[in-house]
């Protein structure tokens, strides 16, 4: 794909209306009753490994608010923020990852793994709680608890599904190679 | 009418991720107030040619320029894109990423703001663009309340709201019904008749272009410029079919009948072609010498739908009291315009939506309680893109996929993905990534991934869309001798040839409602049915009216059966 | 569907104000009501909240779904915090009044039922605002005030794309999913989870490589229309500010100002009504 401030613009339009769309109309239910998986940061990793640090930031931002928006709460900053972060952290840890010329090694995967965990330990157990008391108010043990699930349920899902869209995504690139037509 | 405001000289073009060029020695003028049409089949090399004059190469699409390419009389490497927009105003074939605004005003107001053009000069121009193609009553409308047609409008007002010179259209008519197709060619006619800017039209539907005058026709073909010359010319000669280009059908109609079609008989429309009447003599023995096919025996009902009626939640109606039978072994079009209901009939009978009233029944169950799965296995649906339904990485993996989450044996899996693969003529890429096939290889995926689950039914959305004559006839051909193995085949189509050539039966909706049922030819020649599906009448039934021939349908048949007999055998 | 904006256009003083007013009076006031916990402001923000709603002629029925939404969130919210930290009231306070004892730590004191009420205060203070400001507010409108308060154009621009392109995305991931149900695939609760995940996988896949297609075609022809040409651009849906517009905000701006001072007067965000 070529590369231009057009691109990334739009990039974060269609990523952050991904996010919105994953965010707010995709349930799949978890074990734990009454809760659905995010499947969103699956999307998000991969976006932000593919477009970069600032797209990654602006398509949580933007995605997230969005989604707190339309379920008419008004926007819920610490964890639209720690959204923000991962997708930044997630863009900065890929950034020697050559995903768009459809490259994705098993050294890239582990890669992309570790961030994921540290990014989402980052978001969940740092931000999004401390966040929370600061902003809001809230009290302590329930904020920590509050971002230690979502930060673990989170780390599960975008471990899984955003590596197998980064796999899926290089695998769709076509490369010169030696493919034989066999009979 | 004399500057050449584009012109290639020895131009040439290579992609900097490709190892050869993809245009070779371009020489090519266009004119001041000229019509062109650019046409050839997929890889020519035309959509390239085509962002060259709208800039997009080199100036994102990186790569080698040779030669030289002046727009306006300055080479284009030393402008920028910013600049050759002023002067070239591109339409996209695809509407909906071209409109990029929330509505149709703004997304009007699209170029001019980025221009800072403040109040109430903005409002003013939108006002002006918009009147010239006929879309000021819809200003306040979001993408989603428009057709395909008006989007298109749109998208021209958009380029027309600033003072282009030349209009680039880039594959016009690939998303439109037969009616708004023949509309638009009209709209392009008229904008530039009133503004007297260059049209450039990039499409492979010849016939359709033909509508209406166009001064001159490139014919290209790998990356080379073959042709350059006025209609009736190309028109005349054999190039055409050698570069897999479909000629009109009045045209092969004549070829057929012996009549040899010469420049001089200006064939580029079929109302002005001059017919001397020898040549329509030919026609008629033609018609009377020629055997129609004999009748097709009458075969069991297989899906028997009956009274259904199914809205929507926001109350719109999308199917009423739609009574219709599907006999085991046809191969049927279904046809209509966008909204007329043709994908909700698709839909009610996969069960991935549920009517409100009446029942569909396989070989006498009803399918009420049956779930998408299970319907599944007899009824097979094929989507219109290949890439939304392609998640596989290996092609053996994909058309494996619905055996291996119904919990089929490896063992069997094996055998009958082997055997799809074969029949489906994928057997020599078994081992390759999906990602190194073609648009045309990977629909025949789609298809084989249906397949594989052996169903007795299947549904098509538009499957050839996107695709030139050959990769169209090659995907047809595939559908007709799978046809042929038993399996019913349903077909949603815009394309009037698609319909005539291959379908028995025609299905037509209107406004929710089924009009017709009957076949192919006297649908395209009924002048009421036409009118209120959106259709479009065929240039043979024309044909057939002014060399005398009485019985219009009845031509039309013969055609079809000729060519199904002694073309394509 | 639901889009992020639910406009109705009905006449009403809000409706005439400026989007661009709207989102800083908007912002001005949840960070009032975000930084306060002081009961009479959130009182105050709270009855203007409700009177600004009917001012605006929205009804409660255009909006049922939202409330409904949030209400069991609010509840949940609730619930957690007394679960986690029944005690926060008291730690805040300083004292405890203790009402009834549901054994172990779970004492339920005056002190915490009143923390609870400044939650509930909090939601208030905030929610008609926020729905008042989803449907009166054009969505078109939105992406030129945020440009107009100093977002930079080309995000305000994403910002707008994301709501023009989030109606197709749902309907391309409907119809995916849909057929890829035809094959089987299942994200019910019959599955294991690492299934389910998988089978998510199965209609992102083809839904992203499709988005990657849209993203080409969409900035090619955003450049060919001339974006990001200059340092700025016009919208044609700005609307230019009136008396009634610089009167709201100045107000707002009071609100958030009363919220700063209550917090440096209480010497912290609480008000103490118990020592």
């Amino acid at each position: 794909m070529k590369k231009s401030p057009i691109v990334t613009v739009v990039a974060i339009g269609i990523g952050a209306a991904l996010f919105f769309v994953l965010a707010r109309f995709v349930a799949i239910p978890s074990p734990v009753p009454n809760t659905n998986i995010s499947i969103q940061y699956g999307l998000l990793a991969f976006m932000a490994a593919l477009f970069g640090p600032v797209a990654g930031l602006l398509i949580g931002l933007i995605g997230h608010a969005l989604a707190d928006f339309s379920f008419g709460w008004g926007i819920w900053w610490s964890w639209v923020i720690a959204s923000a972060v991962f997708g930044a952290l997630m863009g900065l840890a890929a950034r020697k990852v050559r995903l768009a010329d459809g490259e994705f090694s098993k050294k890239d995967l582990v890669g992309f793994l570790i961030a994921v965990v540290i990014a989402h330990a980052v978001s969940w157990f740092v931000i999004a709680p401390v966040l929370d008391i600061v902003i809001y108010a809230e009290p302590a043990n329930k904020v920590f608890i509050q971002g230690l699930f979502a930060g673990v349920s989170n780390i599960v899902t975008t471990a899984i599904v955003g590596s197998l869209l980064c796999a899926a995504y290089a695998a769709s690139k076509p490369k010169k190679g030696s493919l034989k037509e066999e009979k | 009418m004399n500057d050449p405001i584009i012109q290639f000289h020895h131009f040439s073009f290579q992609y900097h991720a490709q190892s050869e060029p993809t245009l070779h020695d371009i020489d090519l003028e266009i004119r001041k107030g000229e019509k062109v049409l650019i046409c050839g089949p997929s890889g020519c090399g035309k959509s390239t040619l085509a962002h060259c004059i709208n800039g997009l190469i080199p100036f994102s699409y990186k790569g080698e320029c040779g030669g030289s390419l002046t727009i306006a009389g300055r080479e284009s490497r030393e402008l920028g894109i910013f600049e050759i927009s002023r002067t070239v105003g591109t339409v996209l074939q695809d509407t909906d990423g071209q409109f990029v605004g929330l509505t149709v005003a703004e997304d009007i107001a699209f170029a001019p703001e980025n221009d800072c053009l403040g109040e109430p000069e903005l409002h003013e121009r939108v006002q002006k663009a918009a009147a010239l193609v006929g879309v000021e009553g819809r200003l306040h409308h979001a993408p989603g309340e428009l057709s395909g047609g008006q989007k298109q409008r749109v998208s021209l007002a958009g380029i027309l709201v600033d003072d282009v010179e030349v209009l680039l259209f880039d594959e016009p008519l690939a998303n439109l019904d037969p009616a708004t197709g023949k509309q638009a060619i009209e709209l392009i006619d008229e904008i530039q008749k009133k503004t007297g800017a260059a049209v450039v039209i990039i499409e492979h539907r010849l016939e359709d272009v033909l509508h209406r005058h166009v001064d001159r026709v490139v014919l290209m073909n790998a990356g080379r410029i073959l042709a350059d010359v006025a209609p009736d010319e190309l028109l005349s000669g054999g190039l055409l079919k050698e570069n897999g280009i479909r000629e009109p059908l009045y045209i092969t109609a004549l070829k057929y009948a012996g009549v040899t079609v010469s420049a001089d008989m200006h064939p580029d429309s079929i109302e002005g072609i001059i017919l001397r009447e020898e040549d329509r003599e030919k026609l008629r023995d033609w018609f009377e010498r020629t055997p129609p096919a004999p009748p097709m025996p009458e075969r069991p009902v297989q899906l028997d739908i009956h009274e259904l009626r199914f809205a929507y939640d926001n109350g719109h109606e999308a199917l009423r009291d739609l009574s219709l039978s599907i006999r085991a072994g046809e191969l049927s079009a279904v046809v209509g315009t966008n909204g007329a209901g043709k994908s909700t009939l698709c839909k009610l009978i996969c069960g991935f939506e549920k009517q409100q009233s009446g029942t569909i029944e396989l070989a006498g169950c009803d399918w009420a309680s049956l779930s998408i799965k299970e319907r599944a296995d007899h009824v097979g649906y094929v989507m219109q893109n290949p890439n939304q339904m392609i998640s596989q990485t290996m092609i053996f993996d994909e058309v494996a996929l619905g055996l291996r989450t119904r919990g089929v044996g490896e063992e069997e899996i094996r055998r009958r993905v082997e055997e799809t693969l074969k029949i489906c003529g994928l057997w020599p890429f078994r081992n390759w990534p999906v990602s190194a096939l073609s648009f045309g290889q990977k629909k025949r995926v789609t298809i084989a991934a249906i397949l594989a689950l052996e169903p007795e039914i299947i549904i098509l959305d538009e499957p050839t869309a996107g695709q030139d004559y050959r990769h169209y006839t090659e995907i047809m051909e595939f559908l007709l001798a799978l046809n042929r193995r038993g399996i019913t085949v349903l077909m949603v189509t815009h394309d009037m040839h698609l319909m005539l050539e291959y379908a028995r039966r025609a299905i037509v909706l209107s406004d929710s409602r089924l009009i017709a049922d009957a076949p192919c030819a006297g649908i395209l020649t009924d002048g009421e049915i036409i009118r209120r599906a959106s259709l479009k009448e065929t240039s043979l039934y024309t044909l057939a009216q002014r060399c005398g021939i009485d019985d219009g349908r009845a031509f039309v048949q013969r055609f079809i059966d000729y060519e199904r007999r002694e073309v394509r055998g | 569907m639901r889009p992020v904006f639910n406009y109705i256009d009905r006449s009403s003083p809000i409706h005439c104000l400026a989007g661009a007013t709207k989102l800083v009076c908007l912002l001005l006031w949840s960070f009032a009501a975000m930084l306060t916990y002081d009961t009479r402001l959130l009182i105050l923000l709270s009855v203007l909240s409700v009177a600004l709603f009917r001012l605006s002629r929205i009804r409660l029925g255009d909006v049922s779904f939202m409330i409904g939404f949030t209400a069991v969130i609010m509840a949940l919210n609730n619930l957690l915090v007394f679960l986690f930290a029944p005690q926060h009231g008291v730690t805040l306070y300083g004292t405890s009044h203790v009402i009834a004892n549901l054994g172990g730590r779970w004492v339920i004191t005056k002190e915490q039922l009143f923390y609870h009420l400044n939650l509930i205060l909090k939601y208030l203070a905030t929610i008609p605002i926020v729905l008042l400001f989803v449907c009166t507010t054009q969505p078109s409108e939105f992406a030129a005030s945020l440009n107009r308060i100093g977002v930079k154009y080309s995000i305000a621009y994403s910002v707008a794309l994301a709501l023009r392109y989030i109606p197709d995305i749902q309907q391309e991931y409907h119809e995916i999913s849909q057929a890829q149900q035809a094959r089987g695939i299942e994200m019910s609760k019959k599955e294991s989870l690492g299934k389910r995940l998988k089978a998510a996988s199965a209609i992102l896949i083809p839904l992203i490589l499709s988005s990657m297609d849209r993203i080409e075609t969409i900035s090619n022809a955003m450049e060919l229309r001339g974006f990001g040409k200059h340092k700025r651009r016009s919208w044609y849906m700005a609307r230019p500010f009136r008396t009634a517009d610089f009167l709201s905000m100045a107000v707002c701006a009071l609100l958030l100002a009363a919220a700063l001072l209550l917090n440096h007067l209480n010497g912290s965000r609480f008000w103490n009504p118990f020592v």
